[in-house]
């Protein structure tokens, strides 16, 4: 039913414009900031909604693809080329285009690499990790899957915090604005708040707009038939591991993508992105807005980040999310959106006390 | 040359012998029977013959080629198809959309086609669904088409596996105990869907306990005992033979 499927988008769009236009009468419009900042953890969750929800396959690693993305862009569109300027290299690249002056932090003039051809690197980085990860984990299943990829996340968080080059533990600062196009930028501080917003949901559309043609389509139906049964999709003629691998694959750039745009916005990125618990907060924001559901976890991810942002879990944040991810497993594995209370209510009463089997025994 | 030869398979699990040095050969058009006391190896041959296992020797050919140990989507891809012993049919989708997936081999898009929604994919769409609604219309489940797969009653589920084996057009179909869990009447409206399924040139490899079944629609039976083959003959010969008797009924029968 493609109808809906763009209406859902459109309606999506109408939201972005309300929503900003509310907090442009209601005098917030710093809340801006943070709504933006909010589109592209949304990003992140919409692409581990596709690998979990449809293809059924965990991943406790996303964050370290969002990092991945993010300090590819910021080390690239940062790295001062300018002492050898003189090599033919370095001379080469910027006649093609690929290298921008710039101003550095102290004021001094610059040459790094344009973000455009940073951010290409950076996704493809993010895409060759994933694919060297994804050939032997993909194979796991369950626990054993979900600990792999925590295992690759604690890596790269490791690689990260442990790197002078990448700042160690204070990350990497002075990241220049992203222009997309003439006149459309990531970035550039509180003047931008407004275009800003606009660029941020305007890609999350985009990524819905995809993603849900994708899940409606041939692949789509072989996703969720992987996550139904296997051994049976095989049977039918998927091509099981090669449609895991891909799709790994596209969440991992999604969320690449969340964190080079992230980075460009708020000029920098921490090690903190590449974090464990923000792997577990993905994960509890795709389990809170239904298993299966892209638009319930663009919902609920839009709202959780942005509370979170806001700092309205003040220092539990991280418990926040933790305790969200324990109810919802209480409560309603799949997912907050499609909580039948009542009925939900008696499931956990059965699954919490002991049965009336057990009572009736001597 | 036939269609699907098996030559001098067998597979062992551990001390278990499953599979000992089977061979047949299975017609093109034929409906061919497979059975066999509890544990005589039916299921393990089938999985070895769909690509679920790899034998520890013999070969398995489909029109002359060999295809053992190829992955099972390779194999569905040249046009062998199967249903299960236990259902599998994919949770949280309808009739329909387990049909599709059936459909999967006939059609080629992939993810950038998918994400892309191009205009080519809606014909490819349309076709994938409009076979999908012919194999629930021949198994007789079309009006169930939109309704959750794994909510239909035990039958109806049956009906649906095979029309999703039948969905992507195969050559051969390998039918795991169609007849498990079926009443009088429902075997005998299977027997005739069988009968259906042949005259439309699918060629039927059948694993099978109901000896009416067997008897009734099948050309060739294959009797195994212990992983061994020990008949393979028209069905009325197979009745007679001493050796199958003695298997069935034990020795005290001869």
């Amino acid at each position: 039913m493609p109808r809906s499927r763009y209406a859902r988008v459109a309606l999506l769009v109408a939201a972005v414009v309300a929503v900003q236009l509310a907090t442009e009468w209601g005098g917030k419009p710093f809340f801006l900031t943070q709504l933006t900042m909010s589109a592209y953890y949304t990003l992140v969750a919409v692409g581990l909604s596709l690998l979990m929800g449809f293809a059924g396959q965990i991943s406790l690693g996303h964050a370290a693809f969002f990092a991945i993305g993010g300090y590819g862009s910021a080390l690239l569109t940062t790295l001062d080329l300018s002492p050898a300027r003189g090599s033919a290299a370095v001379s080469l690249l910027a006649r093609t285009g690929l290298l921008a002056a710039r101003t550095d932090l102290s004021g001094a003039e610059a040459l790094s690499v344009a973000p455009w051809p940073a951010f290409a690197c950076a996704i493809a980085l993010a895409a060759a990790v994933a694919w060297i990860v994804g050939v032997p984990v993909l194979k796991l299943k369950g626990h054993y899957l979900a600990m792999a990829t925590l295992g690759f996340g604690t890596i790269v968080h490791s690689v990260v915090l442990g790197t002078q080059r990448l700042g160690a533990a204070d990350g990497l600062g002075g990241v220049p604005a992203f222009r997309l196009l003439p006149g459309l930028a990531v970035g550039g501080g509180r003047a931008a708040r407004v275009e800003n917003y606009y660029v941020a949901w305007g890609l999350v559309a985009l990524a819905m707009l995809v993603l849900g043609n994708l899940v409606e389509s041939r692949v789509g139906r072989a996703l969720r038939a992987i996550h139904g049964a296997e051994d049976a999709a095989g049977s039918m003629g998927v091509d099981v591991g090669r449609y895991k691998l891909r799709t790994f694959v596209l969440s991992a750039v999604l969320a690449a993508a969340g964190g080079a745009f992230l980075t460009h916005l708020t000029g920098g990125i921490g090690p903190g992105e590449a974090s464990v618990m923000k792997s577990v907060r993905y994960v509890a924001i795709v389990a809170v807005g239904g298993m299966g559901s892209l638009w319930g976890t663009l919902a609920t991810s839009a709202t959780l980040e942005f509370v979170s942002l806001r700092g309205w879990f003040g220092t539990l944040d991280d418990a926040a999310f933790a305790v969200v991810l324990l109810f919802v497993m209480l409560f309603s594995p799949d997912g907050l959106l499609r909580l039948d209370l009542p009925a939900a209510l008696r499931a956990a009463r059965g699954r919490l006390s002991p049965g009336p089997d057990a009572e009736t025994e001597p | 040359m036939s269609l699907l030869e098996i030559a001098g398979v067998s597979k062992r699990f551990g001390g278990l012998q499953a599979v000992k040095d089977v061979a047949f050969r299975v017609e093109k058009g034929a409906i061919k029977a497979v059975i066999g006391p509890n544990g005589a190896g039916k299921t393990t041959l089938f999985h070895l013959v769909s690509g679920v296992l790899a034998p520890d020797a013999g070969e398995v050919r489909l029109r002359g080629q060999a295809i053992q140990g190829r992955p099972t989507h390779e194999i569905a891809a040249q046009g062998l198809s199967r249903t299960f012993q236990h259902i599998r049919l994919f949770a949280g989708m309808t009739a329909l959309e387990n049909a599709m997936v059936g459909a999967h081999v006939a059609g080629r898009a992939g993810f950038l086609a998918g994400m892309l929604h191009l205009p080519w994919t809606w014909r490819e769409e349309r076709a994938l669904r409009e076979r999908a609604r012919e194999a629930l219309d021949l198994v007789g489940v079309l009006p169930l088409a939109d309704q959750d797969a794994t909510r239909l009653s035990y039958g109806q589920q049956r009906a649906v596996e095979l029309a999703r084996a039948l969905a992507g057009g195969p050559e051969l179909l390998l039918l795991d105990e169609p007849a498990a869990g079926l009443n009088m009447r429902e075997t005998a409206g299977l027997a005739r869907l069988l009968g259906r399924i042949r005259d439309r040139g699918v060629t039927l490899l059948v694993v099978e306990h109901d000896m009416s079944l067997v008897m009734n629609v099948s050309d060739e039976v294959v009797v195994l005992s212990y992983g061994e083959k020990i008949a393979d003959a028209a069905p009325r010969e197979v009745q007679r033979d001493p050796h199958v008797v003695q298997v069935y009924l034990g020795e005290d029968a001869c």
